[in-house]
């Protein structure tokens, strides 16, 4: 299942498109929530390996408005815990991910994102 | 003692299409097993195996690092293996979240100097150069071992990438054979990337003998 934490660490790697491709745009995605164990150390501690707004936008394309569009200063229960649901228990089943420049598209089949690329298009 | 993952849903099917644990896998798990202590002190945040297949690895080491600790990256070129990662992840109450593509290339903008547990067993036996081309662009089975000139021709080419994605403390295993020439692959990550390497673990396995190398940086 791609969850949005792992959404947050993907970039289109189309040979020659090499900015503004990440973060990937969603395009018909079927979600499904799956219940996850909260672990607040975690989720504190893999917030600086992430990108905020990416997370945020991604979040808004499912339907999930609980984070604000930027980073506040300070974490309280409640945040973490949206956070949690938005980095672990949301899950694309079925879809596409677009890559903002190129236009490249990975798609998302059975929850397995494929971004593999054809021959000529690898850098 | 850590169990070995439970993989009894994978089907026959499942094992015509991609490796099945066999004695590599299982001097894998020893290595990982006897640096247990030293992995979960580390309290890694993420974990990412390269050439997944049957999940075995990454449901090992979840189980050792516990299930909501550390976050397990799973990438494969074969879209089964993928399907086969997350079906064991589940069994075994590990989430493991699959990417099918060529070694680490998606995650690479992304995860520079960001991965703190790296696990690679690599198609390593050595073939005709022509064998490890078609393999790999048949993301098959094949690609699972066969390794082209002296067996490095994947590894190679991974690699060339490992020092960007390793963070500060971070550690990369790898599984190797005596024909892959593993002095010649600890001097040239060590003159090229300043990576340290050491023999976590040594076994003959019929003609095989085999090493799991661990990596990590010098100036730690």
């Amino acid at each position: 299942m791609v969850r949005l934490i792992t959404h947050n660490l993907l970039a289109c790697h189309v040979k020659g498109c090499t900015s503004n491709n990440f973060p990937l745009a969603l395009k018909d995605v079927q979600i499904e929530l799956q219940e996850a164990e909260f672990n607040p150390e975690f989720v504190t501690n893999i917030l600086p390996r992430l990108e905020w707004s990416a997370l945020a936008d991604a979040a808004r394309q499912v339907g999930d408005t609980s984070l604000p569009a930027e980073q506040p200063e300070m974490m309280d229960d409640d945040l973490l815990r949206n956070l949690h649901h938005v980095l672990l228990e949301i899950h694309i089943v079925e879809g596409a991910m677009v890559c903002p420049n190129c236009k490249h598209i990975y798609p998302i089949s059975n929850g397995i994102p494929n971004m593999l690329l054809a021959e000529h298009e690898i850098g | 003692m850590i169990p070995t993952p439970d993989l009894s849903h994978l089907t026959e099917q499942d094992k015509l299409h991609v490796y099945d644990p066999a004695e590599d896998t299982f001097l894998f798990l020893d290595a990982l097993e006897q640096d247990a202590e030293d992995l979960k002190g580390e309290k890694p945040l993420i974990c990412l195996e390269i050439g997944s297949g049957s999940g075995c690895v990454s449901a090992f080491i979840g189980s050792i690092l516990g299930s909501t600790n550390t976050l397990y990256l799973c990438t494969d070129i074969n879209n089964r293996a993928s399907d086969c990662t997350h079906r064991t992840g589940r069994h075994n109450k590990i989430p493991l979240d699959p990417i099918t593509c060529d070694l680490a290339r998606p995650l690479l903008k992304r995860l520079q100097r960001s991965v703190d547990i790296i696990l690679f067993n690599p198609p390593y036996v050595p073939t005709e150069s022509e064998e490890v081309l078609s393999a790999q662009l048949g993301r098959g089975i094949s690609g699972s071992w066969a390794g082209g000139t002296n067996g490095m021709e994947v590894t190679n080419r991974f690699l060339e990438t490992v020092e960007a994605l390793l963070s500060e403390r971070g550690k990369f295993y790898l599984v190797t054979l005596d024909g892959n020439d593993v002095p010649e692959i600890r001097e040239r990550m060590f003159r090229a990337f300043r990576l340290q390497c050491q023999i976590v673990a040594q076994r003959r396995a019929g003609i095989e003998n085999l090493h799991i190398l661990q990596f990590s940086r010098v100036n730690r």
